[in-house]
This record gives structure tokens, C-alpha cells and sequence, in this order.
């Protein structure tokens, strides 16, 4: 293998151990959530440096392979993707703590276990981690045949989200006592909705990379 | 085309019986710079060199198809006349040792036998080395040798005496393979001010090079014109994998 490839696929291992981090960070925020584990909460507060640290190492790696290496085509196309997916799974890893801290808000705990149900939040939940490790298989695989599928998850939540807010809305008119969990709820659910987005980034950034096309505001631009 | 300066229909060169330049069919825009790269051995020098017929003074050459120079066929036309309108540049600066600065200018129209004045002299060696940004620096050492000018002012001045000639094209031939950075940044600077008047073919290794300065780019590989595309689509996205191989440095 030539010292270039070598070098490339240094910076493969780098983002796809930022990527296993950041599932996992999801994971253990979801099962902490849906049961009410405060220890793994903590955990996955505690472990967010880690992600802060990888996205400085894929940053370093991809400057210096710019500078000694003047990627072109293909090559100049994975750098670029790698380094703005390294910045969005930063994001969502920040997300994911915030969906943490929420957990240890005791004061709401019994308000999130009433409503996890009617929300659909287990369901939003898995939209999320099924959009993580797709994109990670299309990443790994270097195919960009299923990101329509991908893409498609992103909608769900957003659809979830609208109509919990919906129901929140309509929850705090009867039981204004709970307006500060309803409150805490909401900014939970916008988290979510944010890391959705957020994925829906990094699959634009693979379709990038893999066949030089640019999804970013389809339909959007004049 | 109309902005079709260079057209070349299925042209080949060949040394002997070896054919090094093999069809190739490509239509070069005016004030355009075309960059032409690929691994040594493919053919990008010959082909360079057969547009203003200099292909052929190497023994055993010659070359099939066509070129045409504004519609006119250059295999048709008098090498001299071709050779007026298509400049070249080579690698290494080569101004005429015996020769003075304002003399090099001119040599040209000495070589071919063309009178004249001395205030046409004097204009069109002002003119041209203004144009490669050379007046400043040499105007009171005009009597000086052009050997006595560093590496990279003595490539501009091979420049401008091309450009004296008043061609329609430049050839270069890896005009900054000898030159330091700092000289290959000025005359990377005057290609892209030679291009508002002239039509640019540049051989070139340096891939960095050919991204900085050019608006066309051809990969020749074996021979062949493999693609010929816009530099920026060259770069971010090429065509055909041989070249995305080339450039990315896993040709083999």
C-alpha cells in the first residue's frame, strides 16, 4: 500500500471509531432515558470529552494530509466529508449529552415515564440510531445506494416531533403545574430533531464524497 | 467552432515505426490555458511539439491526421509561418548566450530575415517585456547579456520573445520545471495575463500547477488523450478512472 493510502485510511479508522463513540453515546442515552438510568446518564456525560478529543484528532489528521499531500478527486473529496462529518458527529454527541443531563433532571422523571409512550419517543429514538449506523454502512462500504432510505428517517422524526409538540402544547393548557417538565420535554424533543438533521448532513456529505454530488439546500437555491 | 483556435482531427505521431501519439481529436479554445499532463513516456511532449511542427525536425518523425490553426490545416502551411504563430516556451530558460537582453527580444525577426527599424526595435522590445513583466527590471541593462538575468527572468524573457512575434498560441513545455518557487509564481502570474491576448498549451508535471492555472485539462496516458474536461472537474470529479488513478497518485 502506498504511503497516500496508508495515510487515507488512517483517517477512515479515525472518523469510523468517532462514529462507534457517537452510536453508542445514542444508545446508552436512549436505554437511559426509556428507563430512567441515571449512572449511564452519567456516563454518557462523562464520555462526550472523548468525542471532543477525536474531533480534534480527525481535524489535525486531515490538515496535515491537505498539507503534505494535496488531495485531488476522490482523495480531496473523502478529506472535505470526513472533516465536516467529524464537526456533526460532534453535534450530535453534544445532543446526546444534553438528552443525558435531561435524565437527571429527577424532578421530571416520573413526567418522562407517562409520556414516553404517547410521544413516541422509543420510536424516535430508534429513527435516530437506524440513520447513525446506515450512514455508517454507507460510509464503510462506500455505497450510497440506500441514503433515499436514510434520508426518508429523517422525516419520520420530524413528523414525530411535530406531533409531540402538538400534544405538549395541548398537555400544558390542562396541567400547568407541569410546565416546567413540559418545558424540559420540549427541548428534549428539539435535541432529537437536531441530531435528525444532523444525519441527514452527514449523508449529504457521503453522497459527496462517493459521487460528487451536492444535496446540501436541493431544491432550495434559485 | 468559432472560439476554436486548435482543432486537432485524428492526429498521430509517430518515431519510426513506433506511433507515440495515437488519434487524438481535441479542440482548444481561444484565450484559454490548456494544461497537458500524464506519466512520462505518454505522448503529451510530441504532441505539444507536433501543433507548431517542430515534431519533425527530430530524425525519423512524422505525423498523420490534422491540426488546423484557425481553420487552416498547419501540416499544409510553411513551418515558418507556423512556427510565427505558434510560439513556444521550453524548460529550461534558453536566451541566446551571445545575444544582449533587447537583442534576444528581437531575435526572432532577425533569424527569419525581418527588417526592421530601429524604433520598431526599440517599441517592440519595450512592449514585449512590459508584457511579461520584465521592463521594470531590465530597461537599464538592456545591452546586457540575457544570460546575466536569473533563472526565472530569463524564462520571461524567453516569453516575451515569443510573444514578440505577435503569435496567436504559446506552447510551454514545463515552463517552471527549473525555476524556484518563487519565479514559478511570477510566471504562473503572467499566464493568466498572456491568456487575455494569446491561447495557452502548457505541458506540465506539476498537477498543482495545472489546477492553478488552467481552464482546460488533458490527460494523455500511452498515447491517448484519455480526458479532456474543465480543470476544476478534472480535479474534484474526473471522468474516466485512469485519471482519478493518475491524479490521485495510485497509478501504477
Amino acid at each position: 500500500m502506498k504511503q497516500n493510502e496508508q495515510e487515507i485510511q488512517v483517517l477512515k479508522e479515525d472518523i469510523n471509531q468517532m462514529w462507534k463513540m457517537v452510536i453508542s453515546q445514542l444508545e446508552k442515552v436512549k436505554h437511559s432515558f426509556l428507563n430512567n438510568d441515571l449512572n449511564l446518564a452519567s456516563e454518557v456525560i462523562q464520555t462526550e470529552n472523548k468525542v471532543n478529543a477525536f474531533e480534534l484528532r480527525v481535524d489535525d489528521d486531515c490538515e496535515n494530509y491537505i498539507a503534505l499531500y494535496s488531495p485531488v478527486a476522490i482523495d480531496l473529496r473523502l478529506v472535505l466529508s470526513i472533516m465536516k462529518i467529524s464537526v456533526t458527529l460532534e453535534r450530535i454527541g453534544d445532543y446526546a449529552k444534553g438528552i443525558a443531563r435531561h435524565v437527571k433532571e429527577e424532578n421530571c422523571a416520573s413526567f418522562n415515564t407517562m409520556v414516553i409512550e404517547q410521544l413516541e419517543i422509543e420510536r424516535m429514538f430508534d429513527a435516530l440510531l437506524s440513520m447513525m449506523t446506515d450512514s455508517f454502512v454507507a460510509f464503510t462500504n462506500e455505497s450510497s445506494q440506500h441514503t433515499g432510505k436514510i434520508l426518508s428517517k429523517d422525516k419520520e422524526v420530524n413528523e414525530i416531533y411535530h406531533q409531540s409538540i402538538r400534544q405538549l402544547t395541548d398537555y400544558v393548557k390542562v396541567h400547568p403545574e407541569e410546565a416546567h417538565c413540559i418545558l424540559m420535554m420540549t427541548i428534549l424533543l428539539r435535541n432529537m430533531e437536531r441530531i435528525g438533521d444532523h444525519c441527514k448532513n452527514i449523508v449529504e456529505e457521503i453522497v459527496f464524497y462517493l459521487e460528487a454530488k451536492v444535496l446540501k439546500h436541493e431544491g432550495k437555491t434559485e | 467552432m468559432e472560439n476554436t483556435i486548435i482543432k486537432t482531427v485524428n492526429y498521430s505521431s509517430f518515431f519510426g515505426t513506433h506511433q507515440v501519439v495515437k488519434n487524438v481529436n481535441m479542440e482548444i479554445s481561444k484565450n484559454t490555458v490548456t494544461a497537458i499532463m500524464g506519466p512520462s513516456g505518454c505522448g503529451k511532449t510530441t504532441f505539444l511539439r507536433g501543433i507548431n511542427r517542430m515534431h519533425e525536425l527530430l530524425p525519423d518523425a512524422r505525423s498523420e491526421g490534422e491540426i488546423l490553426l484557425n481553420g487552416e490545416d498547419v501540416m499544409k502551411t510553411h513551418p515558418i509561418l507556423v512556427r510565427q504563430k505558434v510560439g513556444m516556451v521550453f524548460q529550461r530558460p534558453n536566451p541566446f548566450p551571445n545575444l544582449s537582453i533587447a537583442e534576444n527580444v528581437v531575435a526572432g525577426y532577425q533569424l527569419n530575415g525581418i527588417k526592421l527599424s530601429k524604433s520598431e526595435k526599440e517599441q517592440l522590445v519595450e512592449e514585449s517585456l512590459t508584457n511579461v513583466a520584465l521592463w521594470k527590471e531590465v530597461k537599464d541593462v538592456l545591452s546586457k547579456k540575457g544570460t546575466f538575468l536569473s533563472g526565472g527572468q530569463q524564462q520571461r524573457l524567453c516569453i516575451a520573445r515569443a510573444i514578440a512575434m505577435k503569435p496567436s498560441v504559446l506552447l510551454f513545455d514545463e515552463p517552471t520545471s527549473a525555476l524556484d518557487p518563487i519565479s514559478t509564481a511570477s510566471v504562473e502570474e503572467l499566464f493568466m495575463k498572456l491568456k487575455q491576448d494569446y491561447s495557452l498549451v502548457i505541458v506540465t508535471h506539476n498537477m498543482q500547477q495545472a489546477a492553478r492555472v488552467s481552464d482546460k485539462t488533458a490527460f494523455f496516458m500511452m498515447g491517448e488523450l484519455v480526458e479532456f474536461s474543465d480543470t476544476k472537474k478534472m480535479f474534484l470529479n474526473p471522468e474516466k478512472e485512469e485519471t482519478q488513478n493518475y491524479i490521485t497518485g495510485r497509478f501504477s
